[in-house]
């Protein structure tokens, strides 16, 4: 047995440092995330109280400027309505490129579309829907529903992309044995493949709810800022992100703080979201 | 249950399927294609809308003109855009210096480095920085990393000055700010990617590496990172789209002036801030908003260029890594 020649000490300085480098990097990473978490609590908790969540802002620039309920109103009902245009919508595109187009031309042209849907900036997303729906005044000018749009197309790809990779994750065994059993392919595709494939899907459209609910610029051009809580569609409406940018342009302390509660109550939701969806994807049987 | 049942009823036999069932099949298939052309059909309306929309202002100042001109004045309506690219440029590139390689570092470091069980809570980690909303890493940005990096800025700036882009004094709001924020918010993504193409060297090469001697650190370096380049080039251009396309956030720390910066610690303005902050006072002006609509429509293209760039190179490194074990097999 011949022995390998021991590692000269600059190789291994070099290893060393090297991999303490990437740990220091790594860590550094993670700086801005607990340097954001605690400036959430710390400025966020003080904001918070019954009042905060029970009231609409004000308006008022001095004196008491309300809290945010009709923001959070408002997410909720504009993500919901989002998430009922974007979610269908996406998973049938998935449907399509799984089941029927597969590697086909067509379907590769539709995914490499999706991708660069992926890649427009969400504020090009409001600009499209401000020309298409507020200025050509359909229904009026700026509208919650209008608001929905523009996040349904921000969610669009995201749910195609994450729904195609659990649609092929179905493994083509069930397929067979359903279509060996004489089920014709539209019941293989909604009673077989969906039914399996349904929390993966879940997991993929709540994080893209996750992602829409944080969504600022698609809100200014289409459901436009307004104090009030507003249960009208067809009006104007509120939401967090905005109410928390409208917020953070006004030099007054009393607004920032406001602000800061209304951004950990954002964060806080898109969080349960998430979280949500981490633990319906651990409890599917795929992956 | 109707297609399968054993009698023959109604004049069929027991293997046809019923004419309900028979028509489904092509009313799916063509339900779902309808949905999927669609989506090609959005993507086109979308970009002509915008065109035609745009339109005046090109017609006003030129395409080349419109790009090109260092001249955004709203009270004189003259809109050229060259402030506002040079600052999505300027804020990109600081976001991709700091960005990319502490995002690298991060991959190497969990695929490569960490303890297993360490594993999973750190990448869940830097995966909830992706889960932070835009605005209020705009809302952190302006109170509380902008005020306190100014010490730092200035020190830097007067120690630099002899170079273009440092010197002068340095503004609370500033472009620098802006990359930083920028670089935070891409480092998911870049790092996941990364990691995705990482994961998918061949372990022949990594243990071929360390079989002849090589330290961990000469393993990444001769089996990990060749391997896995045109993937990582890939991802560092995704983060780039991201940049150049991120509005909030930059919106509320970069100062929205509409100059081209002197520093990258004066104020600037990118085209997606623009678009934001000018809309509300442009919504009256036909030039004006035909004038934010270009923008938009300059940083649709541009975010387009860069993403199918990025799309190419981790297409191309997914190929890679199949088609390798078959031609080994082969």
């Amino acid at each position: 047995m011949t022995t390998l020649p021991a590692v000269s000490s600059r190789r291994r300085a070099t290893d060393r440092v090297m991999r303490v480098a990437l740990l220091v990097l790594t860590l550094i990473a993670l700086v801005p995330l607990v340097l954001i978490v605690y400036y959430l609590l710390k400025e966020g908790l003080g904001a918070w109280s019954k009042d905060f969540f029970t009231t609409d802002p004000t308006g008022r620039f001095l004196g008491d400027p309300g809290g945010i309920k009709s923001a959070i109103f408002g997410t909720i009902v504009m993500v919901a309505l989002a998430s009922l245009i974007a979610i269908p919508f996406g998973v049938g595109v998935a449907l399509y490129l799984v089941e029927y187009g597969k590697a086909g031309r067509f379907a590769n042209i539709v995914r490499y579309f999706i991708d660069v849907m992926t890649g427009v900036p969400s504020v090009v997303f409001g600009l499209f829907v401000y020309i298409v729906l507020v200025v050509s005044q359909i229904g009026g000018t700026f509208a919650a529903w209008k608001g929905s749009i523009a996040l349904a197309l921000l969610m669009l790809p995201v749910v195609t992309r994450s729904s195609e990779v659990v649609l092929n994750l179905v493994p083509d065994s069930l397929r067979e044995a359903a279509l060996a059993l004489g089920a014709p392919r539209w019941r293989v595709t909604l009673r077989v493949v969906l039914p399996t494939a349904l929390p993966g899907l879940m997991t993929g459209s709540m994080l893209a709810v996750a992602r829409a609910a944080g969504e600022t610029a698609p809100l200014l051009f289409t459901a436009a800022f307004v104090f009030g809580t507003q249960f009208d569609l067809s009006q104007r409406m509120n939401s967090l992100p905005l109410q928390i940018f409208n917020d953070v342009g006004q030099a007054q302390d009393r607004l920032v703080q406001r602000a800061w509660g209304a951004a950990l109550t954002l964060v806080v939701l898109v969080l349960l979201l998430t979280l949500v969806a981490r633990l319906v994807q651990r409890r599917s049987r795929l992956a | 249950m109707e297609a399968g049942s054993i009698p023959a009823r109604g004049g069929r036999s027991a293997l046809e399927r019923s004419s309900r069932s028979r028509a489904l099949d092509p009313a799916l298939r063509w339900f779902l294609t309808g949905l999927a052309a669609f989506v090609l059909f959005l993507i086109a309306f979308f970009f002509i809308r915008l065109f035609i929309e745009a339109k005046p202002a090109f017609d006003k100042f030129g395409y080349l003109g419109f790009v090109f001109d260092n001249n955004w004045d709203v009270s004189k309506e003259i809109f050229g855009a060259w402030p506002l690219v040079v600052g999505t440029l300027i804020t990109s590139v600081i976001a991709l210096l700091i960005g990319v390689p502490v995002a690298i570092a991060t991959a190497l470091y969990l695929t490569e480095l960490c303890p297993r069980r360490a594993r999973q809570p750190l990448t869940i980690l830097i995966e909830l920085l992706a889960a932070v909303p835009s605005v209020v890493y705009g809302l952190w940005g302006i109170f509380v990393l902008a005020p306190h990096l100014v010490g730092p800025e200035q020190w830097v700036s007067d120690k630099l000055s002899f170079l273009p882009l440092f010197g002068g004094t340095v503004s609370i709001p500033n472009c620098f700010v802006a990359g930083l924020i920028l670089a935070i918010m891409i480092l998911p993504i870049v790092s996941a990617i990364s990691r995705e193409v990482m994961t998918t060297v061949p372990p022949q090469d990594k243990e071929a590496a360390l079989s002849l001697g090589a330290t961990r650190w000469e393993m990444i370096q001769m089996s990990v990172l060749p391997y896995s380049r045109a993937g990582i080039s890939g991802a560092a251009m995704l983060g780039l789209g991201r940049a150049i396309g991120e509005t909030i956030a930059v919106t509320i720390v970069i100062g929205n002036a509409p100059n081209v910066p002197e520093s990258i610690f004066s104020q600037g303005y990118t085209l997606a801030a623009v678009v934001a902050n000018e809309f509300n006072e442009a919504a009256s002006d036909p030039t004006h908003r035909a004038a934010l609509i270009a923008a938009g429509l300059v940083l649709f293209v541009l975010t387009l260029l860069v993403n199918a760039l990025a799309r190419f190179y981790v297409n191309r490194a997914e190929r890679g890594q199949r088609s390798v074990p078959r031609g080994m097999a082969g």
